[in-house]
């Protein structure tokens, strides 16, 4: 959408009354609409933003980061934002820029995403161009610039520690917390890091209010989500839907169902690092806390679906060849943990399993669990595999006994 | 050396940060646009306009999966390997496009033309399996698809 499209679809409105208000007002918009981010963790947008220093004594400059790093597997909702809609994601982000105070903004773009990265460009320059931008926004006395950066790539950049140190130019090892980047981030500076997706919302709840916002969702998490569907289903694709919305409507009513001969085994409902669900969760209103309560969490709401033809030791194999390759090296656990863990699945699947790797595979799911790593992709490394053990047992047993991957 | 236009989109990003550690990853990255992977030499023309040691822009180049220290082919297709691909059939895909061109992932064919590397979720998992040849995402693939994209290469 180019910069007259997006206005005549209302673009900026969100932007103008901002400006008409205090910060700390913005903020508090943003906290009764109870939008919570969209990278993932779900963490309350607001509270998060109010954690930051503000006023006069406040330190300087401040930053606001959109996290674009989008290499959860499974994942494909914030490249469609950014390809199709750049506006709405550079309005989030001076709303939320503004909300906090912020001097600087960057984009963190994943490396590979060339065509966001052009989209983007384009748009930031338009709004330039339009004084949306740069010194004295619509002269309302606020200045802002964001850069677009591009990540040379590995998944720990998506952490938002991590990525603070990627934007510096170093390794991307995570940082110990606290101080939280609120308060220490970017070159010791107050710093939110915020998925794309989260950004796009913040301009509409600015505009049209927390209530309206609210009113959205069907269950209690405001608002829409971007919902993704991909694997063996009839039609595979991204929808934005109420918050809440069933997950049997989303598989069958929006991805069509599973292919012709194909049945449903299970699901991956957010990415690549949540726990599967499974037929008896069809029912599931997807949001984050009706998902936590069916054991998995909803992360990135792109789901990964696994069909009765596709083995489900290999997908595991597959997610945890993955998590290894990309662990950044930093705390034992996780490099020799997952390394470990994705040789017996190997192992398993060429045949070569023992009734003890299953014992082995469990205990790898509590030594990586929460609190025993230093950041969270170990415990997220392990969701899809301590869900595929409950769930899928019967088929690591039958790699086991075998001796052979059933479906080769 | 350093090329004039790529002094340029240097300096050009240092505006956009505090200190010049900041930019040695982008930095890379445009030498790579050009170059298709970051020399030696290039290494050490940068380090000096950055400032930075060889040690630590190597240290940082060597963290980072898309910064190629070695020459590569004409054109780098990079095969996704992650989840949603693996079950649309990519190892299948991979196979074709590796036995089509003569070469194992993380090879390049003997006339220079083309690298193939793996890669993980291009975030086309809708459109799964899916590679990225010099930027541009080609999706669904299927035997025959491949084919005609390796047409257009050569
Ligand atoms: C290993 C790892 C990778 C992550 N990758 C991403 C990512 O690519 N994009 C993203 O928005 N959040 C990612 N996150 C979550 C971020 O740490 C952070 O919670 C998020 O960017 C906050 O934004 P939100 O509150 O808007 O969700 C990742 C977390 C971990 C542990
Ligand atoms: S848990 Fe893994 S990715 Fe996180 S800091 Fe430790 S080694 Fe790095
Ligand atoms: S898994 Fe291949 S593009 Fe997402």
């Amino acid at each position: 959408m180019s910069l007259p499209e997006y206005e005549r679809a209302g673009g900026y409105q969100g932007l103008r009354k901002a400006l008409t208000m205090q910060p700390a007002d913005v903020t508090e918009l943003i906290k009764r609409s109870n939008l919570r981010g969209r990278g993932g963790a779900g963490f309350p947008t607001g509270s998060k933003w109010s954690f930051v220093p503000m006023g006069k004594d406040a330190p300087h400059p401040k930053y606001l980061v959109a996290n674009a790093d989008e290499m959860e597997p499974g994942t494909f909702k914030d490249r469609a934002l950014m390809e199709r809609d750049p506006h709405q994601l550079i309005e989030g982000m001076i709303v939320a820029a503004y909300a906090i105070e912020a001097d600087i903004a960057y984009i963190f773009l994943r490396g590979e995403y060339e065509w966001p990265n052009q989209c983007l460009s384009k748009a930031i320059a338009e709004a330039k161009a339009s004084n949306y931008l740069g010194r004295n926004i619509l002269g309302s006395g606020y200045s802002l610039e964001i850069h677009l950066h591009a990540s040379a790539g590995r998944y720990i950049c998506g952490e938002e520690t991590a990525l603070l140190n990627a934007l510096e130019g170093k390794r991307a090892h995570p940082r110990t917390k606290p101080p939280f980047p609120q308060v220490c981030g970017l070159w010791g500076k107050p710093t939110i890091v915020q998925n794309v997706e989260t950004l796009c919302n913040v301009h509409h709840i600015v505009n049209k209010g927390p209530d309206w916002f609210r009113r959205l969702s069907l269950t209690e998490d405001g608002g829409t989500k971007l919902f993704g569907v991909s694997g063996k289903v009839k039609r595979p694709g991204l929808w934005e839907l109420p918050m809440g919305t069933p997950l049997r409507e989303i598989l069958e009513d929006h991805a069509g169902g599973m292919r012709d001969g194909l049945r449903f085994r299970g699901l991956l409902p957010g990415g690549a690092s949540t726990d599967f669900l499974v037929e008896e969760h069809l029912d599931t209103p997807m949001d984050y806390g009706n998902v936590q309560k069916v054991g998995s969490r909803l992360g990135t709401g792109t789901m990964v679906v696994l069909d009765d033809q596709t083995c489900p030791v290999g997908m595991v194999w597959n997610l945890e060849h993955f998590f290894a390759q990309e662990s950044c090296g930093w705390c034992t656990p996780c490099w020799s943990g997952l390394a470990w863990t994705e040789k017996i699945l190997l192992a398993m699947e060429q045949g070569r399993g023992s009734a003890r790797d299953l014992e082995t595979l469990t205990f790898q799911t509590k030594f990586l669990a929460p609190g025993n790593t230093f950041c969270a992709l170990a415990p997220g490394a392990v969701e899809p595999l301590q869900s595929a053990l409950k769930y899928f047992a019967e088929d690591f047993r039958r790699h086991i006994d075998e001796h052979r991957c059933p479906w080769r | 050396m350093l090329t004039v236009e790529e002094r340029e989109e240097i300096d050009a990003k240092l505006a956009d940060y505090p200190n010049t550690q900041a930019v040695a990853i982008e930095a890379m990255l445009i030498i790579q646009r050009r170059q298709g992977w970051v020399s030696d030499e290039k290494l050490r023309d940068l380090s000096e306009i950055l400032r930075l040691s060889v040690a630590n822009l190597d240290g940082v180049a060597t963290f980072y999966n898309l910064i190629r220290r070695r020459p590569v082919g004409r054109h780098v297709a990079l095969v996704c390997d992650s989840v949603s691909c693996w079950i649309m059939g990519s190892d299948r895909m991979r196979d074709h496009l590796c036995s089509k061109l003569g070469t194992p992932i993380g090879g390049t064919t003997s006339d220079g033309q083309f690298t193939l590397l793996p890669i993980v979720c291009l975030g086309a998992c809708d459109h799964a399996p899916a590679m990225m040849i010099d930027g541009t995402l080609h999706e669904d693939l299927n035997e025959q698809k491949i084919e005609e994209i390796l047409t257009q290469y050569t």
